[in-house]
C-alpha cells in the first residue's frame, strides 16, 4: 500500500519513534484528544511487546477509508519466538517478564479492533484499529 | 532527552521535557536515587507535563522510582498528568497506588510542604 508507515523497531527509542508517528498519522485523520493518546499509547504497549518478545520486528501504519468511516490500522509484526499460549498473554495482569501484564489486554481496551495472530517459533502479528466517531 | 533535576530547598524538582524513552527514565531514576543522597531531600517533584503517552513501561517506572526514593528517605510526587493521559491510564488500568500525585508544580511543592509539616507534628 502507497500510503503505509513502516517504522522498524530495534530499539527503545524506535517506540517513541512509532508512537509520534502514529500520532501524527491519527491527527492527520482526523482523530483528536483522547482518541490521539489512546492510540499512541496502544502503539507504545504493542511495539514494546515486540522488543521484549522478539527483538526486532516493526509497526505498520495505514489510514483506512471505506464508504460509511475512516480510521486507522496499525500493525505490528514480529518474527520472534510467538507466543504459545494466546489467551494467557491476553489475560490482564499475565506477564512472562516483569511487567505489569497490561500491555496487551491494554492496548485492546484501548482500540475499536484487535487481533492477534502467532505461531509459535514463526512470530507474532498483531493488527489493531481504531475508527473516528 | 535527559530530565533537568533542580534543587529548591529541601526538594528535587525534575522537569520532563520530551518524550521520554525507556533509557531515559532508567536514567531518570537513578540520577533522582543518586541526587536525593547528595542533596539530603526530602521531598521529589516529578513534572510530567509534557508527556503525551504514559503507558505501562512508564507507569512502572514512575512507580519504582518513587518506592526507591522512599526507601531514600523521600517522597515522591508525580505532577502535571494531563486529562486525556489520566483517561488512557484509567483504561489501561494503569494506577499510581501509594505515590502523591498533584495536579501541578504548585500543588506538588505545597503536597510536599504538608507531608513534612505532618512529619514534624508526629516527631514532636
Amino acid at each position: 500500500m502507497p500510503n503505509d508507515a513502516q517504522i522498524p523497531i530495534r530499539s527503545a527509542a524506535d517506540i517513541v519513534t512509532a508512537r509520534q508517528e502514529g500520532r501524527a498519522l491519527a491527527m492527520k485523520l482526523g482523530f483528536n484528544g483522547a482518541d490521539l493518546t489512546m492510540i499512541a499509547t496502544s502503539i507504545s504497549e504493542v511495539a514494546r511487546n515486540i522488543l521484549d518478545h522478539a527483538n526486532h520486528g516493526e509497526i505498520v501504519l495505514r489510514p483506512l477509508e471505506n464508504s460509511s468511516k475512516r480510521g486507522i490500522l496499525i500493525v505490528a509484526k514480529d518474527e520472534g519466538p510467538g507466543i504459545p499460549n494466546v489467551n494467557q498473554a491476553m489475560k490482564y495482569g499475565y506477564s512472562t517478564r516483569k511487567g505489569l501484564g497490561v500491555g496487551l489486554p491494554g492496548a485492546k481496551w484501548l482500540m475499536d479492533e484487535f487481533d492477534i495472530q502467532s505461531d509459535v517459533g514463526k512470530g507474532t502479528t498483531i493488527a489493531m484499529k481504531k475508527w473516528l466517531h | 532527552m535527559q530530565v533537568p533535576v533542580l534543587k529548591q530547598g529541601s526538594y528535587l524538582i525534575a522537569s520532563v521535557q520530551s518524550a521520554l524513552s525507556d533509557a531515559d527514565l532508567l536514567q531518570l531514576r537513578d540520577d533522582l536515587s543518586d541526587r536525593v543522597g547528595r542533596f539530603r531531600s526530602r521531598g521529589v517533584i516529578i513534572d510530567v507535563t509534557v508527556l503525551d503517552v504514559i503507558d505501562s513501561f512508564a507507569t512502572r517506572m514512575l512507580r519504582e522510582v518513587a518506592h526507591m526514593l522512599k526507601l531514600r528517605g523521600a517522597e515522591t510526587v508525580i505532577v502535571g498528568i494531563q486529562p486525556d493521559v489520566a483517561f488512557a491510564m484509567v483504561q489501561l488500568g494503569l494506577t499510581l497506588e501509594g505515590i502523591g500525585t498533584a495536579l501541578d508544580l504548585e500543588e506538588g511543592l505545597a503536597y510536599l510542604d504538608q507531608l513534612a509539616k505532618r512529619t514534624l507534628k508526629h516527631a514532636k
